[in-house]
């Protein structure tokens, strides 16, 4: 099921992943009866930019949920780094948890509208108990590397656009330094200026840390220029 | 309004709507919001004009601001005229609530809304939401359900999924359906704002195809949008906002192959297809903009010209406010 685009990393054969990557092994999801996703394989390699496409209802988003461990695959299973993580349910070690981020595409249904933007970026930071002077120090370097100035900072999501509330869950997804970053979509409601920041941001950041980017978009020129690697999800 | 932008081979007709000096003010506690600004530009029949920009640029307000549709913390001035044929030419702005009700909303102007889940009745089918509106626009009791099936085929909307409730139906399907309830009173004018947000890409394509074919039977589209490629697909004209101003306004071929203001070349060049680079910089708060030119201070031309605010003039095909242009007009 993989479409490849030249300069392609690797080129799996299914069920034999090496052990390095974020990879999903005979996933299965049904909806309801409806199965979604069936015996799936994707792998994402550290450092690679793995663009997802499919058609609508082909379980793209639900495949990054998968990855991302928010949804228990009905089979099948999801290791990082030739780890399984089969047996885990909602109660995932916290090392575990925080090595996979992912970015939604509507950013005002990603955020509690009670938090300031401040408190958005570094909610993660306080679920793992970081002592609150280092998660400040952390923040603001998070704001600073995707464009929030220090105002924004203070505003809760109501009070800024979507453009700026999607670089602020950008920070947040890459407040735990992420191996693996899932993107759902992230760009579709922004404008090219802001899209073409969030890429640039994701890429660099990528750079640095050799992560692996996983891209789910519908346009083919964002898939073109973005994604090492297309993969093609048929349809459900 | 001294110059239109105007697609090649339009005919001089009498525009549809006529939009000029529109400024919408919101007052907050502390602050005051410049959400739009001396903004004028026409529509004529069967044209398709593109409104593009940056998220939070006023682009929304503009349609709200047509339609009577602001929170009451708002301050319209400025003039807007449609003139639909047929009926007596009327100014919408400061129009009364009960002629807005009775002639323009829907029947005169009608609204894509940007956000179909929410702006549809939760506890009505399908069925029941067209054929409703048929019938507040002159259908009779006995022919609607006939026109609502037929309106939501032209529209792409399976009618054997009418029956379904709104929570009942993709984000692709509401979307069809909120397009088919603007469509069902045929208004002279159409604002469709974001109509493709959320989308696949097949289902970009048929919103799309369904306004341009709007606009070849003689309606008029204002399509309000941030996906530059969608206007480029089907847009006749595009006026690029910024910071609650018209920047450049010229037909969509010369927009996009030849920009004269910098910002619009800096939204081109941040496209994946080009050299897919931000526009360095951010834009400015719409309660503190600048007493110049508001993109002066992210722009690589920018001189202590640009301290005054520039006009919205005539260059070449269209119009642009600009100091420092990209193109300079050819030399007499």
């Amino acid at each position: 099921m993989t479409a490849t685009v030249p300069g392609a990393a690797d080129a799996v054969a299914p069920g034999a992943a090496p052990a390095g990557g974020l990879a999903a092994h005979q996933v299965c999801v049904a909806y309801g009866g409806q199965r979604v996703l069936d015996r799936v394989d994707l792998h994402v390699a550290p450092g690679e930019t793995v663009g997802l496409r499919g058609p609508s209802g082909s379980g793209k988003s639900t495949l990054a949920r998968v990855l991302a461990l928010l949804h228990a695959p009905d089979s099948g299973h999801v290791t990082i780094d030739g780890e399984p993580l089969g047996g885990v349910r909602h109660r995932l070690p916290a090392q575990l948890r925080t090595r996979v981020a992912i970015l939604f595409q509507s950013p005002r249904a990603a955020t509690d509208p009670r938090l300031s933007l401040a408190d958005v970026i570094a909610e993660p930071l306080r679920a793992t108990g970081t002592p609150r002077e280092q998660a400040a120090a952390r923040t603001a370097e998070l704001a600073d590397l995707v464009g929030l100035t220090p105002d924004l900072l203070t505003r809760r999501p109501h009070a800024v656009s979507d453009g700026q509330l999607q670089r602020a869950c950008l920070a947040r997804a890459l407040v735990h330094r992420p191996d693996y970053l899932l993107c759902d979509e992230a760009t579709a409601m922004l404008d090219a200026s802001t899209q073409a920041h969030v890429a640039a941001v994701v890429t660099d950041y990528q750079r640095r840390q050799g992560a692996g980017v996983l891209v789910i978009t519908h346009d083919p020129a964002l898939m073109k220029r973005w994604a090492t690697r297309v993969v093609d999800l048929p349809a459900a | 309004m001294t110059t239109t932008a105007l697609p090649a081979g339009t005919a001089l007709t009498s525009p549809l709507l006529a939009v000029d000096g529109l400024t919408v003010r919101f007052r907050l506690r502390d602050a005051v919001v410049h959400a739009v600004t001396d903004l004028s530009l026409t529509l004529r029949p069967g044209e398709l004009l593109a409104v593009v920009g940056e998220s939070g640029c006023g682009k929304s307000v503009l349609a709200h601001a047509l339609l009577g549709l602001l929170p009451g913390n708002a301050t319209v001035t400025g003039r807007a005229r449609l003139h639909a044929p047929g009926r007596r030419e009327a100014d919408l702005i400061g129009a009364g609530e009960r002629h807005l009700a009775r002639h323009v909303r829907g029947r005169g102007v009608g609204l894509v809304p940007q956000s179909p889940a929410t702006a549809l009745t939760p506890v009505r089918t399908g069925r029941r939401l067209l054929e409703e509106t048929l019938r507040a626009h002159g259908h009779t009791r006995r022919d609607a359900p006939a026109a609502a099936v037929r309106i939501a085929a032209d529209v792409g909307f399976d009618p054997a999924d009418l029956d379904r409730y709104p929570h009942e139906m993709s984000g692709g399907m509401a979307q069809r359906l909120a397009t088919a309830l603007a469509l069902a009173p045929d208004p002279p004018v159409l604002l469709a704002d974001e109509p493709t947000t959320g989308l696949d890409r097949p289902l970009v394509d048929h919103t799309l195809d369904l306004l341009r074919r709007r606009c070849d039977t003689g309606a008029a589209v204002l399509l309000i949008t941030h996906d530059l490629a969608a206007a480029r697909r089907v847009a006749d004209t595009v006026a690029v906002m910024y910071a609650s101003r018209i920047v450049e306004h010229r037909p969509a071929e010369a927009l996009f192959d030849d920009p004269a203001h910098p910002y619009t070349a800096g939204l081109l060049d941040a496209l994946p297809d080009r050299a897919f680079v931000p526009v360095p910089g951010h834009p400015p708060r719409l309660t503190d903009l600048p007493g110049g030119c508001a993109f002066a201070p992210r722009c690589a031309r920018a001189t202590d010209a640009c301290g005054t605010l520039p006009r919205l003039a005539a260059d070449g095909t269209g119009r642009v406010a600009c100091h420092h242009p990209l193109r300079e007009e050819a030399p007499a």
